[in-house]
């Protein structure tokens, strides 16, 4: 699943949602990244037709949200999955292997970091350190921790949630 | 103003507190380089990201070099804009900027008059040792009027602040982090499907490749070429006062007559004028703002004021996009160059015995947004366009040079007859406030029918972005507002919406100048004095000329007298007028 391929309908009341939340901070074209934190938070990412709303709400053009949107890696344009996986990409993790492992994610996904399957089933994402170096590579699904993690072992993972 | 002293380069500077290193530089004639940086003064655009790092120095005392567009001056600061540090710096810094951008600069648009291209020169780069991501990941965006070559953009974000600041339409944003930086449209949709207009300011102030023109004139080499084919021209006003700068002429220089001597020399059938067009709006246009002056007067509350003038595509596409409600306000007018097709089409076509299929109308404009206008289909007959495209004053130059021809040493030649007949009226279309003043001297004269007292309204010219002037019609107080840059517009529209507009007429330009600083120009690297003297030419035209009123322009005259009747009629209105679209742009869909 890639930004373009996800079309959203908004329904009244999502647009009501949005338009609060740019109450909430005045309509104030200046508070745009306090804006879509919340309404991230509110929706869990951030659709074209989401932007569109807030660019209203704030007077502000689509495309300097969408600018926004697309610079900082918090914000998402694309819904995680429903087990979202988070590897962790920090010292320890990537010296011990991380980005192998990072890769057989993908091959077996078919989905780059910041994308979601097909099916909606999984999400790929990047973080640095959750303080578990000792198990160093650490992978997580959900709110389930893999430690030791290596590439051979992500099929067995994934089928835990088939 | 408390005035701050430093040194740079062993010499002393006193500035106004506030001002920037590279301003403090200037004043004592140190040239710092500057990439992104971007401060054009007579619109108050300033343009300063700090982005580039290119006009790094060296200030004592600081660990790390400062940009010095972007640093402001303080009391006792010693500067080295050219160490050993800082030159090696800037290599370094253009290096990396050249290290993901294409090295095909044999065959870009953009050779020879680039920025970036000019900074390696300066910089003496010979190599380009950092290998960066070069892998194209956008692709081309070719929309009627613009194409944007994305792999070829620096992140100056100069384009940004003419399209959300200057111009408030807000179609571009810089997106993305790292080598995946560019600017572009919301969702990276083509520009066709964004908010632009086409007035091709991001154009104007690009320094590289990454924005350029739709160029025709591989297609005009072809038509010129076919014998089937009678192939005519339109030039536009602000054509002739800025051509001459591609052939290293003075900005300012006038250039009609050598103009029409190359456009013959190429090929062309019939080299005539927009301004004779300009001279038909007038007729057309005036009529229109005195009937709604007329009807205003009598007490018809119905009638919209205060009428605003149409012959700016861009400006066209900006309400037909952002000021929906307002579509029955501005005149119906087509613009010159649409009234020109339409009747070098019919008119002239059957005066020739030519078939519509086997004219070609082409247009030299010093406008990208021409490009686009063309092409919409209420100014097409069965799929048959009235101007079949549009160059601009740049692609002119390139193909003049392509061609051999010596411009330089061609004697002045005139148009053709009678499309190239015009008034001094028909020349000030080509910059701000023109178009008013030459409405105001039809209006005022069919208005009164007395003469006009003096010709030349002083009171409407100017480089100010929003001017307003009150112009006695005989005891009637006509009021006028002008507006140049769509930012400016929108000020004047905002208070037609609240109904707090007090004009009468208001004349808009989408560009700074009007289209003397046109997105097909030449370029003006950042300096708008160019634009003044463009302007100071397109009058001097004007003064030269013995008719300087457009109703008394003889071509018109019979134009009406043997074809259209009289202005307004229904043959006119046919021909030389349209109606506006809601084009708005939407995404949301709602359940």
């Amino acid at each position: 699943m890639t930004q373009d391929q996800v079309k959203v309908e908004l329904k009244e009341s999502d647009v009501q949602k949005i338009k609060t939340i740019c109450a909430e901070f005045d309509n104030n074209g200046g508070e745009l990244i306090n804006v879509l934190h919340k309404t991230q938070n509110t929706f869990g990412y951030l659709p074209a037709e989401v932007q569109e709303v807030v660019a209203q709400g704030l007077n502000v053009s689509v495309a300097k949200v969408y600018g926004v949107v697309t610079f900082y890696s918090y914000f998402t344009m694309i819904p995680k999955g429903e087990h979202p996986i988070s590897l962790c990409t920090g010292t320890a993790c990537y010296v011990r292997g991380a980005d192998k492992v990072l890769d057989e994610l993908k091959k077996v996904l078919e989905i780059e970091v910041g994308e979601t399957t097909a099916d909606g089933k999984f999400s790929i994402n990047c973080l640095r350190c959750v303080g578990a170096c000792g198990l160093a590579p650490v992978v997580m699904v959900g709110d389930k921790t893999y430690g030791r993690v290596a590439p051979e072992m992500i099929k067995g993972i994934l089928e835990e949630y088939q | 103003m408390t005035k701050i002293k430093l040194t740079i380069d062993k010499k002393e500077v006193k500035v106004e507190q506030g001002s920037t290193l590279l301003e403090a530089a200037k004043k004592v004639g140190i040239d710092i380089p500057t990439l992104c940086y971007m401060h054009l003064d007579d619109i108050n655009v300033n343009h300063k990201p700090g982005g580039c790092r290119v006009c790094s120095v060296e200030v004592e005392g600081r660990r790390n070099l400062a940009p010095a567009c972007a640093t402001e001056v303080a009391d006792g600061m010693v500067i080295r804009t050219n160490s050993v540090r800082v030159l090696n710096a800037r290599r370094t810094v253009l290096s990396l900027i050249l290290s993901d951008h294409p090295k095909d600069c044999l065959s870009c648009a953009k050779s020879g008059n680039c920025d970036l291209q000019n900074m390696a020169i300066r910089f003496g780069i010979r190599e380009t040792p950092y290998e960066g991501c070069e892998i194209s990941r956008y692709k081309e965006d070719f929309s009627p009027s613009i194409i944007r070559d994305m792999d070829k953009c620096i992140v100056c974000r100069r384009c940004e602040t003419m399209c959300n600041d200057f111009q408030t339409v807000g179609a571009l944003s810089a997106i993305n982090r790292g080598f995946n930086s560019v600017v572009a449209p919301a969702f990276q949709m083509d520009l066709e499907h964004s908010t632009c207009t086409y007035c091709g300011q991001c154009v104007a102030v690009c320094p590289t490749g990454a924005l350029t023109e739709v160029d025709h004139t591989n297609k005009l080499i072809r038509d010129l070429a076919n014998p089937n084919k009678t192939v005519i021209v339109q030039t536009a006003p602000a054509v002739r006062a800025a051509l001459g700068e591609c052939f290293d002429l003075k900005p300012g220089t006038l250039v009609t007559g050598k103009m029409t001597a190359a456009l013959r020399e190429l090929g062309f059938n019939y080299v005539f004028d927009t301004d004779f067009a300009a001279d038909l709006t007038i007729m057309e246009e005036g009529t229109e703002i005195l009937n709604r002056l007329s009807k205003h007067l009598a007490g018809d509350k119905s009638v919209k004021l205060p009428i605003l003038t149409s012959c700016c595509p861009g400006w066209v596409n900006f309400f037909e996009q952002q000021f929906t409600d307002l579509l029955d306000v501005p005149s119906t007018a087509k613009s010159p160059q649409q009234m020109f097709g339409a009747i070098a089409k019919t008119y002239f076509a059957d005066k020739i015995n030519v078939k519509r299929e086997d004219l070609v109308v082409v247009s030299i404009m010093p406008c990208l947004a021409k490009k686009y206008e063309c092409q919409r289909e209420e100014f097409k007959v069965d799929g048959n366009p009235d101007v079949d495209y549009s160059i601009s004053t740049r692609e002119l130059a390139a193909l003049i040079k392509r061609a051999n021809i010596d411009f330089m040493s061609l004697s002045d030649e005139e148009f053709d007859a009678p499309m190239g007949e015009s008034t001094g009226a028909g020349v000030i279309f080509g910059t701000t406030g023109g178009v008013i003043e030459a409405a105001v001297r039809t209006a005022y004269e069919l208005h009164t029918n007395k003469k006009l007292p003096k010709v030349d309204f002083h009171e409407l010219r100017g480089m100010q972005g929003i001017r307003q002037a009150t112009i006695d019609f005989d005891g009637f107080p006509v009021n006028i507002g002008i507006a140049h840059g769509l930012g400016h517009a929108r000020e004047l529209l905002e208070k037609i919406q609240k109904g707090e507009s007090e004009f009468h007429a208001i004349e808009i330009m989408a560009c700074p100048g009007g289209c003397i600083g046109g997105g097909g120009q030449p370029l003006h690297h950042a300096d708008l004095s160019i634009l003044a003297k463009r302007m100071e030419a397109i009058y001097k035209e004007d003064g030269n000329k013995v008719l300087r009123k457009s109703h008394e322009n003889p071509s018109i005259i019979k134009l009406y007298e043997e074809f259209l009747g009289k202005p307004m009629s229904e043959k006119a209105h046919h021909l030389l007028h349209t109606n506006y679209i809601n084009r708005s742009k939407k995404v949301i869909y709602i359940q």
